[in-house]
């Protein structure tokens, strides 16, 4: 008898009522019906012809639903259970860092004390929150090596944007006009895009077979044109960028900046900070990093931090403590202005305080050394099914190549993550980075356990024999979720985006 | 000491043995030494959930502001609106809180159709055929609307009614740095734009507000003319609520609608994660920024819902891409499918109209008060401004002693340096009322204004 203990991040058990669609809210409306309950206010009932001048007032009404509160709760309900998430199980999705979202920092953001408080209110009757930013800024400092850090980024990416508009204030202030970043070729596709809309050019730097910046290519790239360069490190195929420090060298010789992409500091936290490595400006994606909840797809949080001489240019206004012992908004002559509406996800600025208040210095170091055990375990465990795209020590994520199925079986990257779904996990990320064949990006997380590991990787053996056996049921995958493989040319050619588009 | 991890120390041991190592340190060892952390981080150690959570009651203390302590009469783009617990609850699902992005819809489905739902919804009130899945919030939609006015018409040049919130055109200016986008910004007169005032020849794009940010109804004839005239992009912003009562975008001849969701559902949250809202016309579609969900069907002919056009997309397009947004603010999406749902659409019209019965109540009462004269003659809908004769900061600072958030001093919301500053003088204060606020609520609000200014 067996006492092997069983996975806890395996969704297989997930009760899914079978197979039907579920209707829009729009569909499920009827005329007359509501679910809304207001407060009486005794403010007197004034028509509204008397208040808005008539050219002022839309002729038609415009529709929404008519719906009951049960039947609201009934169709959102069972939407949310044809979603997969964290919560559900295993989500191994490279370089997203879908790591398990403490309850405890939500139970944080819930709290009336923090995010019933209107943002336009005046310091003195916000003290709590402006001390909250305040640490948070200085505690993500110590984690990144930096001076000081914005907090208005709303996500990585307006975190990345926001670098290069400091990139340009540095080198403009110093009235040095350059025109160029540069850029690996293993980037996220947000870093070129990034650059553009910083108004530089990409110059791309190729990786050498290593997997790294190919340092004589970046040399030769180099000039006193070169505004700076974006690097993720470790990179998107989960390698530490071991010349580092020559790197640096290289692009400070010439004037240029170095941009620390934070997308995979998870790895390093507590290991190795960006400023120590020479790094002079760091966005972080607190939803990956400090394990906010992704949303669905939002809300982030991409905080910038900066190194000493570009501390004058960060947006602002920021929260600071003056010296007679309160806080108050500061903005510097030579700031960059505002990169968000108002002071940034403040929500998820507080979840991400509590995370780091509960992990500490020590917890976090912790979080990196498991995330890179898990990550190299599975990797070690999977080299014969889906050999690793370089063969040796990664970090967090590992970047795996099913060029194997496909020439000997036809089965794809695609079909392999299509065939996980069909064993309750959420797929690795496919086909990134692009320069691998045929790529599949694993980020186990360090919330992951041994036995949850073992399972994805008895699932993926599976997978492999399937491809042997029956490949075409694999291009058919999965045909055990709510919905097949959707006929995503039939989207883009013919839109949809609207029920009324739709023409029900 | 306090984690997340599920390791034992014997399966960390396992873990190390199958990998041949002695130790996890091996696994950084080709991490150059010479970049090494030696000591460790400059943080104190971890402690407990109950321990964090009884230093943030000091936080939260501090923070006067809250809502248990002060009735809110600010607004300026963020409304303290009725957030029920049927949407609180619903909404705080951790299938939809703990989900990424829907790269894999065979099992994001749930995320998927909420947001097809959402973006009908700001299909409807924007009067516009293309929404798209949100932007981080109004200011970014702003941006990204220059963004797209600037590829559709080969022009740099943005003509931006003063109307617009400060906030949303500080954002503007700061990214009009990288873009090198020419900002042009409108003066008000009497608090409306004052089209004539500036030179609008070769403009890429004409943006306005509506109702504006002082809480005014402009015509928006003047700025739709102007548009064609110029062939630029009209693009207006406009406060969703009112949308349910007031002409929408579409109908004003706008090319392009943006707003701040934050009233749907999403509490004031110290201003984020709030809610971008962004539609335009089926000419723009190629240029639409971020993500956009689209109908089909799956293997099996179901109805099916996918993210689509991703070839607009920046990790398709790389340096190519006109918008490098990736993750967007979705949970805040279908918070507001949700919380529309709840309001239904006489409901949304029943809001829209109690917040403009309040606002002129609460006006009108005020104008008694000696000393309190109007900003404007124009028409406002649930938002105004008036002119004290004293310093605004200072009259919320005392009103705020009793209990009451009086609004928004137009001064600081300007952050002292916005270029319309002359209409922004310090004895301004922007005031508004939602659905939520009481007669009894409006009449103290009167008396404290009346002591503080007295």
């Amino acid at each position: 008898m067996t006492t092997e203990p069983l996975a806890g991040g395996r969704a297989i058990s997930a009760p899914l009522l079978g197979h039907g669609t579920e209707p829009t809210l729009f569909e499920m409306s009827v005329a007359g019906r509501s679910a809304i309950q207001l407060r009486t206010t005794g403010v007197p009932a004034t028509t509204l012809h008397d208040l808005v001048p008539a050219a002022h007032l839309n002729p038609h009404v415009v529709a929404i639903a008519e719906v009951s509160e049960r039947d609201l709760v009934g169709h959102f309900t069972r939407l949310s259970h044809r979603q997969f998430s964290v919560d559900l199980g295993m989500y191994p999705l490279g370089s997203c860092t879908m790591k398990y979202n403490p309850k405890f920092c939500d139970a944080v953001a819930a709290d009336p004390g923090f995010n019933s408080v209107h943002p336009g209110a005046p310091a003195e009757l916000i003290q709590g929150w402006l001390e909250l930013l305040v640490e948070l800024e200085e505690k993500l400092c110590a984690v990144t090596g930096m001076s000081a850090a914005t907090l208005q980024p709303a996500a990585g990416a307006a975190g990345e944007l926001t670098g290069l508009l400091l990139m340009r204030a540095y080198h403009d202030a110093n009235g040095d006009a350059r025109t160029r970043v540069l850029i690996p070729d293993s980037a996220h596709g947000t870093n070129p895009a990034s650059v553009t809309l910083g108004g530089y050019q990409v110059t791309t730097i190729p990786s050498n077979s290593r997997g790294l910046v190919d340092l004589d290519a970046l040399k030769a790239a180099l000039g006193p044109d070169v505004a700076g360069i974006m690097l993720t490190n470790p990179n998107t195929l989960g390698l530490f960028e071991e010349e580092i420090t020559e790197i640096a060298e290289a692009v400070h010789d010439v004037g240029g900046l170095l941009y620390y992409d934070g997308a995979n500091l998870n790895a390093i936290l507590g290991v190795v900070r960006p400023g120590d490595m020479g790094f002079d400006i760091v966005h972080m994606n607190l939803h990956k990093t400090f394990a906010t909840p992704h949303g669905g797809g939002g809300p982030g949080a991409g905080p910038v931090a900066v190194s000493e001489r570009l501390v004058d240019f960060l947006p602002g206004p920021r929260a600071t403590l003056a010296p007679h012992g309160t806080y108050e908004w500061k903005k510097s002559a030579r700031s960059i202005g505002r990169v968000h509406g108002w002071h940034g996800n403040a929500m998820v600025l507080a979840r991400a305080l509590a995370y780091v208040n509960v992990h500490g210095g020590d917890g976090l170091t912790r979080v990196a050394h498991h995330a890179v055990l898990n990550a190299n375990w599975l990797r070690k465990r999977l080299d014969s099914t889906l050999p690793a795209a370089h063969d040796r020590v990664c970090m967090h994520e590992c970047v795996l190549t099913a060029t194997d199925l496909k020439a000997k079986y036809g089965v794809r990257g695609l079909d392999v993550a299509k065939g996980l779904l069909e064993e309750g996990f959420h797929s690795p990320t496919v086909y990134f980075p692009l320069i691998v064949e045929e790529a599949l990006m694993f980020e186990p997380t360090e919330t992951e356990s041994l036995q949850t590991l073992k399972a994805l990787a008895d699932a993926v053996e599976r997978i492999a024999q399937r491809a042997i056996n029956d490949p075409e049921s694999l291009h058919r995958a999965p045909q055990t979720t709510p919905v097949s493989r959707v006929d995503e040319a039939r989207a883009a050619r013919h839109l949809i985006p609207t029920e009324d588009a739709a023409g029900r | 000491m306090a984690d997340y991890l599920p390791h034992t120390p014997d399966e960390v041991a396992e873990m190390l043995a199958f990998l041949g190592m002695d130790s996890i340190e091996e696994l950084f060892a080709h991490i150059p030494p010479a970049v090494r952390l030696s000591q460790g981080l400059d943080l104190p150690v971890g402690v407990s959930e109950p321990d964090v959570a009884a230093d943030f009651v000091r936080l939260t203390d501090a923070n006067r502001a809250k809502a248990s302590a002060m009735t809110c009469f600010a607004g300026g783009g963020v409304y303290d609106h009725e957030v029920p617990a049927v949407v609180k609850m619903l909404s705080g699902r951790s299938e939809f809180v703990t989900a990424y992005t829907p790269y894999q819809p065979e099992v994001a489905q749930g995320v998927l159709q909420a947001i097809f739902e959402f973006q009908t919804l700001v299909s409807r009130l924007s009067g516009l055929p293309i929404p798209n899945a949100s932007l981080y919030d109004a200011a970014s939609a702003l941006v990204e609307a220059l963004n797209m006015s600037a590829g559709a018409t080969r022009r740099e040049k943005m003509v931006i009614s003063s109307g617009v919130h400060p906030h949303w055109r500080a954002v503007a200016r700061t990214f009009a740095r990288g873009t090198g986008h020419e900002i042009v910004e409108v003066p008000l007169r009497d608090g409306v734009t004052d089209w004539g005032s500036v030179d609008v020849s070769g403009a890429a794009a004409i943006v306005a507000a509506y109702p504006n940010y002082l809480g005014l109804m402009e015509d928006m004839t003047e700025a739709k003319r102007i548009a064609v005239e110029q062939g630029a992009l009209f693009v207006l912003g406009a406060d969703p609520v009112a949308a349910g009562v007031l002409k929408t975008a579409g109908q004003w001849g706008a090319d392009v609608f943006i707003g701040e969701g934050q009233p749907f559902g999403t509490p004031l949250a110290f201003g984020g994660p709030f809610l971008g809202l962004f539609a335009c016309t089926l000419d723009q579609v190629r240029r639409l920024p971020g993500r956009i969900v689209g109908e089909t069907v799956d293997s099996n002919d179901r109805r099916s819902f996918v993210t689509t056009l991703r070839a607009r997309e920046q990790d398709i397009r790389r340096e190519r891409a006109t918008s490098n947004v990736c993750t967007n603010q979705t949970l805040m999406a279908v918070t507001a499918a949700i919380q529309l749902g709840w309001l239904g659409t006489q409901g949304l019209r029943e809001v829209a109209t109690r917040c403009a019965q309040g606002a002129h109540y609460l006006h009108g009462e005020m104008l008694k008060i000696d000393g309190v004269r109007a900003a404007s003659t124009q028409p406002f809908f649930r938002e105004f401004a008036v002119r004290l004769e004293g310093d605004a900061a200072t009259v919320l600072s005392d009103m705020a002693d009793n209990g009451v958030l009086g609004g928004l001093a137009i001064k600081a919301l300007c952050d002292g340096d916005d270029p319309s500053i002359e209409d922004a003088v310090a004895e301004h204060l922007l005031v508004t009322v939602t659905e939520r606020r009481t007669k009894e609520e409006i009449d103290q609000y009167v008396d404290v204004l009346r002591k503080s200014v007295g």
